[in-house]
Order: structure tokens, then C-alpha cells, then sequence
């Protein structure tokens, strides 16, 4: 029986258009629809493959305001057993830092944790740092860019796919951290059945006291490092256009070596 | 702009998101090759089965989701919008599954709905005949009873999914006493005798295949009569005033993508050195657009709601089919003008949209049909 907990973030929906707010640079997560991350569903796929293989149960683990049970609901159809929702006013614009100490806080509320399962990088403010922290803070073994998981006893394996170093195998003892990539798996729609059954499936929710945190730790005001300005992308230049007179090769040329590119 | 809906429940809301998610990224992609290629979308079906969408309306005891019509007619809308042929399917199929669970016995609601709700099977409704159309009640698809069977001969016409199904809801003549001697049998597709003809070539919702079903000395076992013999015609009857409001659905769902697809374009194309909906002249028909979308939708909901309460709703059912898809014709080829040249080219949608439009002015009872339900109600009240 494999007790994985899976990490997920309602983050805006990519669909839709982003903003910051313009008061404290935090994302204005009010302006855009929120879903659940998709490199989370995909996280919360592979954690019901593995529960399918064998045996298992799978919570969620959300920190995000009150709205982010529509996410949680989300996971909970897929078919995900039950979940723990962290809301707390405090908590807003709290930094990487204090993301993962809540979170490695909450870890700590369920019984016999064998296997976090988080994305690699989230598609909102992704930093791509909180399963490093959170291994770390929880002392397990990390695994990350996971693109195959497999669950062999007590131990955990892993192939690892970067762009540099191409395909790694990784192994660790369990209880572990894994983070996945987009390519891992294609998440399941849940059903109509799913949808209903997520209903009944009990959602716990804790504020940050309820995880013996001080509102001090979290937050703005206690983020260690801030956005001090933000500017909107610049529109896309018009670019340059190349006349090919019989020397369009050689102008091309011309021009990536004006830029430095070759 | 995403249509705005009111809906009665979390889970009425989950739902729509899922079939907005389904309807984005598994239908829209691909209806437009699918509809060029003639090809029929058999596994964007049994993505919808496997996702529960092809039970909705029906008891959740033989596994329907138990939805109210209001929430399942706004599914269909959804699907439609992303692919005409797919969301006319889905109506078409759930209401090949009428017959069985509303008049059919316990022991064969036990024996076959399960199956037919479950999302495997596909269904097919089988009314019409070439020389009985709108004249339903004339239909002569012959049924004789031998022993434990029926053997039926006759030609049914225009079947949607025809080839395709895996069961046919089919009205057939077990006595020649007019409309009281039509009959519903419940036909699986691989009855021997039963063939599908070369489907029609149509003007549009080419995915979706339309075609003669062949009876030639089939033989139905009797069990599948749904029914009493001879209450085949109310039984049709029954099934189209609710698929009616399907079509409808269907109808405001095209009607919405056609006004979406103009939106977008009006909002980005310029002339005269400005966006053309900054033109009154354009600005205006956008309006009436979805002037139409909207109020097409309400109506088409209320006769839901009505029905969801157990009132009549068989003149608002006929109301909406009329006014939605009188809507969508007009709506999508309004859409067609505000593309201008770009929008009679297979370079954009909205062209396709027109000559799907024009279909459901025409099946599940001509919109003349419609007017003569309503009428008859006026009549008799
Ligand atoms: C406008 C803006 C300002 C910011 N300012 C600061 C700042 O001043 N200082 C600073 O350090 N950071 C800042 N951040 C980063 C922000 O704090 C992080 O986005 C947040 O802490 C969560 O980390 P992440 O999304 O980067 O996690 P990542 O490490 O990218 O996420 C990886 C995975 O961790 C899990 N995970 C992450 N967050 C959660 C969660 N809330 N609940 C459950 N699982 C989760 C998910 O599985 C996710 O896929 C800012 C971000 C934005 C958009
Ligand atoms: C793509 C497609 C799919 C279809 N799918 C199915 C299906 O799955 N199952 C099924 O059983 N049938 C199906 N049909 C058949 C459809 O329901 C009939 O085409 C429709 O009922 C009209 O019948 P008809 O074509 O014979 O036209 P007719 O009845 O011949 O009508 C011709 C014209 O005369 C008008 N008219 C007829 N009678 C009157 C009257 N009394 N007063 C005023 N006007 C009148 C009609 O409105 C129409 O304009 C489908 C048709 C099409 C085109």
C-alpha cells in the first residue's frame, strides 16, 4: 500500500489573460480563471497509476485562498481519495520559502507518507523550487524531472530527462519526493461518476496555526525576497524583412553575423 | 465571449467544465478535418462515454447521471458549439435511449439500459421513411410476428448514425390501423437482415453519417417490443418532443461559435483604417447576433425547467426547436458577412456553420411541424 501525497496549485488558467496586481506585484489571481496546474494533473495522474498498479491511497495537498477547492475538486475526481486544503489570509503573498514550510507542515498530518508527488515547475510565479525545499525540510530523497515512475517495494525509481544531460536513471528509498515533467503522462478527464463521487470524498481544511505555524513566518511582509517592478512584455517588432534578389542566403548570413548568432 | 451560464450545482458546474475542457481540446481541434474527410467521429463518442456524457438524462439506477434536462441540454450546447455533429449525436443518441427507459419493463431496462447508457453502445432513432416524413404516421416498414419473433421488411429512411449504432430505436407497422398500428422495437445492429445503404451525400454535418436502414426478413426477438403493440407512434412522438429541445441546444451551441468566430474577427480585421465592428453597420448585427444566441437560449432552457418539474412542455419544446434554429440560421450566416470574402472561404468555420445551420430547421419534425404543434395547442386551449 503506497501512501502518496500529491502537491497541487490552482494557478490562472493559460487560456486566459494574466496579470500582476498593480499594488504588490503579487499575481492578481482574482483576474483570470483559476484552474487546477496542469503539470499537476499530470502529477495526480501518475499518482492513481500507481495506486492502480497495487494498492494505495492518494491525497491532495492545496495552499491557495478558498477559491482553490475548485482545483482540489478538480483532483478529487480524477479519482484522488481525499485532500488537504491550507487557507489562510496570511498566507498571501507568502514566497517559495514559506510555501514549502506550510507545505512540508501539512505533509506532516497525514500518517505514513511514502511518496510526494509535486510538478516540476508551476506554469503561474513558477519558480520551480518548492520540492527541493520540501525534501529537503522533510529529509527525504529527491527526485526530479521525472518523465518514468515506478514503484518497486520499498524503493522508487526513476528516469530522469533534461535537455542537457538526456536520460538518467534514479533510484532512493522510500519515503521520497518526486517532481514530474509535462512529457510523464496525459491525465485523465474525470467523469460524470467521478465528479459526483468527489462530493463525499472528506476535504480537510487548516489554517496556518492549526500547523503550529506562526503568522510571522509567512506571507508578504515576511517574503525574503520581493518583485519590486514589473513591466509587460514589449509588443513584438515588426522584424526585418530580407528582399531575396538571387542573394538571400548571403544577406541571411550577413545578418546573423551582425547579431552575433553565427 | 464564453456563454454565461446559471447553474444549479457544484456539480452542474464541474460537469460543464469538463465538457468545456473535452469540447476544446478533443472536439473543436478536429471537427473541421473530420468534416472535409466524411470521416465519423466513432471515438470522440466513446470519449464521451467513458466521461459519462452519454447517460445524462436518465436514471441513475440502470447508470445515467440523473441530470436534469436543464443541465444536459447546456452539455449539448457546449459539444455542439464545438462540433456540430457531435453534439446533434450525443442528442440523437440519448434519445434512442428514450424509448427503453420509459417504456420499457423493469426486466428489459435491466437487461439492456445499462448498456446503452454505459458509453459503449451508440444509438440511432428510426422514424422516418422516404414517403413518410413529416406524415410519420405512414410509415410501412413492415413487422409480422413468427413464434418468438418479429420479421420485419421495409426501408427506414435517413438515419442518423445509420451503419454506425449499435442499436436502433425503431417504429415499425404491426397492423395496418394507421397511427394506432405502429410498433417500437428495439433493433440491434447485428440483427441478420438488417444492412445500412450507401449514407446520403449532404450539404453539411458531413461527419456524421445519414443512411437507409434495410430490413429484409430481420428477425427481432419479441421481447424487444418497447411498449404495448400499437403505441409505437406515441412513443415516438414522446421521444422527439425531448429530443427536440436537444436540437435546440444543438442549434444555440452553433449559434454561438458562429458569433464567437465573428467577434473575433470583426474585432481584428480593419478597413477604412478601422476595426470593422467599430462600424455601426456591423456593430448592430453582432448585436442582433447574440441578441438571437441569448434569448434562443432562455427558451429552450425554460421548456427544460418546465419539463424538469413534470409539467407540460411539449408547445415550448416545439417553440424553442422552431425559434433556436430559425436563430442559428440566421445568426450563422450573418456570420458569414461579417468575414466578408474570407468568410465563404473553407479557410474559416463560419461557412460550415451556415450549412450545418440548415439542418435542424428540417430533422426531429420540419420547423412547418413545429408551427402546427404550436398551433394545435392555441386551437385547443
Ligand atoms: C507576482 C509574483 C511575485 C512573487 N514574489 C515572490 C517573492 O517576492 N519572493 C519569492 O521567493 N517568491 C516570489 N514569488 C514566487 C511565489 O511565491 C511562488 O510562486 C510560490 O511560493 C509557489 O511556488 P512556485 O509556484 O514557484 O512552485 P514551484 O516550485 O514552481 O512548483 C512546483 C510544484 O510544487 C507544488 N506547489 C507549489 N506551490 C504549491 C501550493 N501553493 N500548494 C500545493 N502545491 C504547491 C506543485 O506541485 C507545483 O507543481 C512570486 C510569484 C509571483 C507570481
Ligand atoms: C441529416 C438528417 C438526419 C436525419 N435523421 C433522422 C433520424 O435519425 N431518424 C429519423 O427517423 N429521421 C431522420 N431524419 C428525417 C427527418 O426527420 C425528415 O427529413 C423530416 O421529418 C422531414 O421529412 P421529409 O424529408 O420527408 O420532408 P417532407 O415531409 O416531404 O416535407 C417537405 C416540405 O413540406 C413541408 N410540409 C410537409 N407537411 C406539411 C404540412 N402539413 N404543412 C406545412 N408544411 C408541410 C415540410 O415542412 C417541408 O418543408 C433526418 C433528416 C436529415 C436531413
Amino acid at each position: 500500500m503506497t501512501n502518496i501525497v500529491v502537491l497541487v496549485k490552482q494557478v490562472p488558467d493559460t487560456y486566459s489573460e494574466r496579470k500582476l496586481a498593480e499594488t504588490d506585484h503579487t499575481l492578481d489571481r482574482e483576474s483570470a480563471d483559476a484552474v487546477l496546474d496542469e503539470i499537476n494533473e499530470r502529477a495526480v495522474e501518475e499518482a492513481l497509476k500507481i495506486k492502480e498498479a497495487g494498492e494505495g491511497e492518494v491525497t491532495v495537498l492545496c495552499v491557495g485562498p478558498d477559491r482553490a477547492t475548485d482545483a482540489i475538486r478538480k483532483a478529487l475526481s480524477m479519482g484522488a481519495d481525499k485532500a488537504i486544503h491550507v487557507s489562510d489570509e496570511a498566507l498571501h503573498g507568502s514566497d517559495i520559502l514559506a510555501t514549502a514550510k506550510v507545505i512540508a507542515a501539512a505533509i506532516g498530518k497525514v500518517e505514513g507518507v511514502d511518496l510526494v508527488i509535486a510538478g516540476n515547475e508551476s506554469s503561474d510565479g513558477g519558480a520551480g523550487a518548492v520540492p527541493a525545499l520540501l525534501a529537503e525540510l522533510l529529509g527525504m530523497p529527491q527526485l526530479t524531472y521525472a518523465h518514468h515512475v515506478s514503484v518497486e517495494g520499498s524503493a522508487i525509481k526513476v528516469d530522469r530527462e533534461t535537455a542537457d544531460e538526456g536520460i538518467t536513471h534514479l533510484e532512493a528509498n522510500l519515503p521520497a519526493v518526486v517532481s514530474v515533467t509535462e512529457k510523464i503522462n496525459e491525465p485523465r478527464y474525470p467523469s460524470f461518476k467521478g465528479i459526483m463521487a468527489a462530493k463525499k470524498k472528506p476535504v480537510e481544511t487548516l489554517t496556518v496555526a492549526d500547523l503550529g505555524l506562526d503568522a510571522g513566518e509567512v506571507g508578504l511582509d515576511n517574503a525574503w525576497s520581493t518583485v519590486s517592478e514589473a513591466a509587460p512584455k514589449p509588443p513584438r517588432t515588426a522584424g526585418e524583412k530580407v528582399e531575396d534578389d538571387g542573394d538571400g542566403g548571403t544577406k541571411i548570413a550577413e545578418y546573423l553575423v551582425g547579431q552575433k548568432l553565427i | 465571449m464564453p456563454a454565461e451560464r446559471l447553474l444549479p450545482s457544484t456539480e452542474a458546474e464541474d460537469l460543464l467544465a469538463l465538457t468545456r475542457e473535452i469540447a476544446r481540446d478533443e472536439l473543436a481541434p478536429r471537427a473541421d478535418e473530420y468534416e472535409q474527410a466524411e470521416r465519423f467521429p466513432r471515438e470522440q463518442f466513446r470519449l464521451l462515454g467513458k466521461s459519462g456524457l452519454l447517460g445524462l438524462p436518465y436514471a441513475e439506477r440502470w447508470g445515467g447521471g440523473d441530470v436534469p434536462y436543464e443541465v444536459y441540454l447546456q452539455v449539448l450546447e457546449e459539444i455542439a458549439s464545438a462540433w456540430m455533429s457531435v453534439g446533434v449525436g450525443l442528442s440523437v443518441h440519448t434519445m434512442s435511449c428514450f424509448a427503453l427507459a420509459f417504456y420499457g419493463t423493469d426486466e428489459q431496462r435491466d437487461r439492456w439500459l445499462p448498456d446503452l447508457l454505459g458509453g459503449d453502445l451508440l444509438g440511432a432513432y428510426a422514424l422516418s421513411e422516404t414517403h413518410a416524413g413529416s406524415d410519420a404516421a405512414a410509415l410501412s416498414t413492415r413487422a409480422v410476428r413468427d413464434g418468438d419473433e418479429y420479421v420485419v421488411n421495409g426501408t427506414k429512411a435517413w438515419i442518423t448514425h445509420g451503419g454506425k449504432a449499435d442499436f436502433y430505436t425503431t417504429m415499425v407497422r404491426t397492423s395496418p390501423a394507421g397511427s394506432k398500428g405502429i410498433s417500437c422495437l428495439l433493433v440491434a445492429a447485428d440483427t441478420p437482415g438488417l444492412s445500412a445503404a450507401t449514407p446520403e451525400r449532404k450539404m453539411g454535418m458531413t461527419a456524421s453519417t445519414t443512411s437507409q436502414m434495410i430490413f429484409s426478413d430481420a428477425r427481432v426477438p419479441t421481447d424487444r417490443l418497447l411498449g404495448e403493440e400499437g403505441a409505437g407512434l406515441r412513443i415516438a412522438l414522446d421521444s422527439l418532443a425531448s429530443g427536440r429541445l436537444g436540437i435546440a441546444a444543438c442549434a444555440v451551441g452553433l449559434a454561438q461559435a458562429a458569433l464567437d468566430e465573428a467577434v473575433r474577427y470583426a474585432t481584428e480585421r480593419t478597413q477604412f483604417g478601422k476595426s470593422i465592428i467599430d462600424f455601426q453597420g456591423v456593430e448592430f448585427l453582432l448585436a442582433d447576433m447574440a441578441a438571437a444566441v441569448e434569448s434562443s437560449r432562455a427558451t429552450y432552457l425554460e421548456a427544460a425547467r418546465r419539463k424538469d418539474r413534470g409539467l407540460p412542455f411539449a408547445r415550448q419544446a416545439s417553440i424553442a426547436k422552431l425559434v433556436a434554429t430559425d436563430s442559428a440560421m440566421k445568426v450563422t450566416t450573418d456570420a458569414v458577412q461579417v468575414l466578408g470574402g474570407a468568410g465563404y472561404t473553407k479557410d474559416f468555420p463560419v461557412e460550415r456553420y451556415m450549412r450545418e445551420a440548415k439542418v435542424p430547421q428540417i430533422f426531429e419534425g420540419t420547423n412547418q411541424i413545429q408551427r402546427m404543434v404550436i398551433a394545435k395547442e392555441l386551437r385547443n386551449a
